[in-house]
């Protein structure tokens, strides 16, 4: 039996990103509260 | 570093530093509270006790539990280690000098007198200006003069009341436009607005050159009048609803947030929420009141545990909606699992006072929106750049790992410490760390992963 579903995540590891093409993060909408989990990453792929 | 809740029906472990997320059910649960504490065998005994009564779960099936969790132990996906502080400053010291967004402050004056603004009804407590088109223009020319290599440009149209000042807006705008493709650049554009100036003229506007616009409702009419009122006090629901609902039916999918603020007189923010949808609009912000302590404003205790409950409460909105067919968007709840940020983002945080500025009327460079006033904090002015070193490199050491209250904190690499200015209002130091907003921030990435398990149920 599975008693364990994971999602399907970026994995998080060095040397991968840094191009900072990404939004600024609290540009879009809140203006008073930054975090960064809901920005897009921006890497030409 | 790992993070179980139970939320909604739902088993959530994330593993903070490989960014996996496993929804689990009750015995695994268990085996993975316990792994980094207790031997196998003391994990499989006090599990067979528990769960003795229990039809199907026999003891070989909690080993079986036991394998799997060290199974995904081994591939890294759960209790991966923390190796990532070395790599604190690095982005930022990589982009040093790069500037890739503003925020211009078109307009110091507004023709709404709202108590509860942060920029002080707009004057950000110096005089009231508007930008003349020739400082904005050195304002879009410094942003490309320093923006390196990036191709997307981000420029705010802020105030204030940006729309006080349209036609610098619009002037601006067509400058850029005509100057990008040269420079390999690509303008993204945002209008805030608190609406009562919006007319035919600047929704086609807005809908033509706005990546985003980003529109000022509280929600119920009796909140939003209550702060959002003009110089006679009279509220601006009435004014403004009809505008907005015209900006949001032209917009054609456009991206837009209603985005609100709630306060001590709205904790209950869900029925703000709520009168957002009845309206029409989906796309939705609600943000707790950034004020000075003791601002009637002010969240209390009790206004704090009722907004935790607003959040979940919310999140089970959302999906009861998705369910019927009609879905929202809650901009703290969007949350990318696949392709969010990288790491260096997680770590490196806004970006304020490095790579994003903004800009006063008179051309003056601040580290965000929310420093403008604070003398301390002039970096320089749009036409010899950046001189206050000092106070720039406060921020370009801000990262998570610069703050020790955060090193244990398993929402660290969603949240990257927070926000530099509230974390300066709170402390005294852009380093610190804003702890009221610690709490919520939380729980929304609790909600946020809850609802990205929950449709991964539905997939």
């Amino acid at each position: 039996m599975k008693h364990i579903k994971t999602l399907k995540t970026r994995k998080l590891c060095a040397g991968k990103g840094g191009c900072g093409e990404c939004q600024t993060s609290c540009q879009s909408a809140c203006k008073t509260s930054c975090g960064v989990a809901n920005q897009k990453c921006e890497a030409k792929k | 570093m790992i993070h179980q809740y139970q939320l909604n029906g739902y088993n959530i472990v994330i593993d903070v530093c490989s960014g996996s997320v496993h929804a689990v059910d009750e015995v695994a649960y268990d085996v993975i509270a316990d792994f980094e504490q207790k031997t196998k065998d003391e994990i499989l005994a006090s599990l067979g006790e528990k769960y003795a009564a229990v039809d199907g779960i026999t003891p070989a099936e909690i080993a079986e539990c036991y394998d799997q969790v060290q199974q995904l132990k081994e591939e890294g996906l759960l209790f991966a280690p923390d190796t990532f502080a070395p790599m604190a400053g690095e982005l930022k010291q990589k982009t040093a000098g790069v500037v890739k967004a503003l925020c211009l402050h078109v307009a110091h004056t507004c023709n709404l007198n709202c108590s509860y603004c942060f920029a002080s009804q707009g004057k950000y407590h110096g005089d009231r200006a508007v930008m003349s088109f020739e400082v904005g223009k050195r304002a879009l020319d410094f942003l490309i003069e320093n923006s390196g290599t990036r191709h997307n440009l981000e420029v705010d149209f802020f105030g204030g009341e940006p729309l006080m000042n349209f036609d610098v807006v619009k002037k601006l705008v067509a400058y850029a436009r005509s100057i990008e493709a040269e420079h390999g650049k690509n303008f993204r554009f945002t209008l805030t607005t608190n609406g009562v100036l919006i007319d035919q003229d600047v929704i086609d506007f807005c809908n033509a050159e706005m990546s985003n616009v980003v529109l000022s409702l509280d929600g119920r009419k009796e909140v939003h009048d209550r702060y959002r009122v003009d110089y006679a006090g009279n509220g601006s629901w009435e004014r403004i609803v009809p505008k907005f609902q015209q900006l949001v039916e032209a917009r054609g999918g456009k991206n837009y947030y209603m985005r609100g603020t709630f306060t001590h007189q709205n904790p209950d923010f869900l029925a703000d929420i709520q009168q957002m949808l009845d309206l029409g609009f989906t796309e939705l912000s609600m943000e707790p009141v950034v004020c000075a302590p003791n601002d009637p404003a002010e969240l209390t205790a009790e206004d704090r545990r009722i907004v935790m409950e607003q959040y979940e409460k919310l999140a089970s909105l959302m999906l009861k909606r998705e369910k019927e067919g009609k879905p929202f968007t809650f901009y703290h709840y969007m949350i990318d699992l696949t392709d969010g940020p990288c790491i260096y983002k997680r770590i490196s945080g806004c970006g304020s006072g490095t790579e994003y500025m903004a800009v006063t009327p008179w051309g003056d460079l601040y580290p965000c929106h929310q420093f403008v006033g604070d003398e301390k904090y002039r970096l320089g002015d749009v036409w010899t750049g950046v001189t206050n070193k000092a106070a720039q490199r406060e921020f370009g050491e801000c990262n998570v790992y610069a703050r020790p209250e955060c090193a244990d904190c398993w929402a660290k690499l969603y949240c990257s410490g927070g926000c530099a200015a509230n974390a300066y209002h709170a402390t005294g130091s852009v380093k610190g760390v804003y702890q009221a907003g610690c709490d919520p921030f939380r729980k929304r990435m609790e909600c946020a992963i809850m609802l990205a398990v929950a449709r991964s149920d539905e997939e």
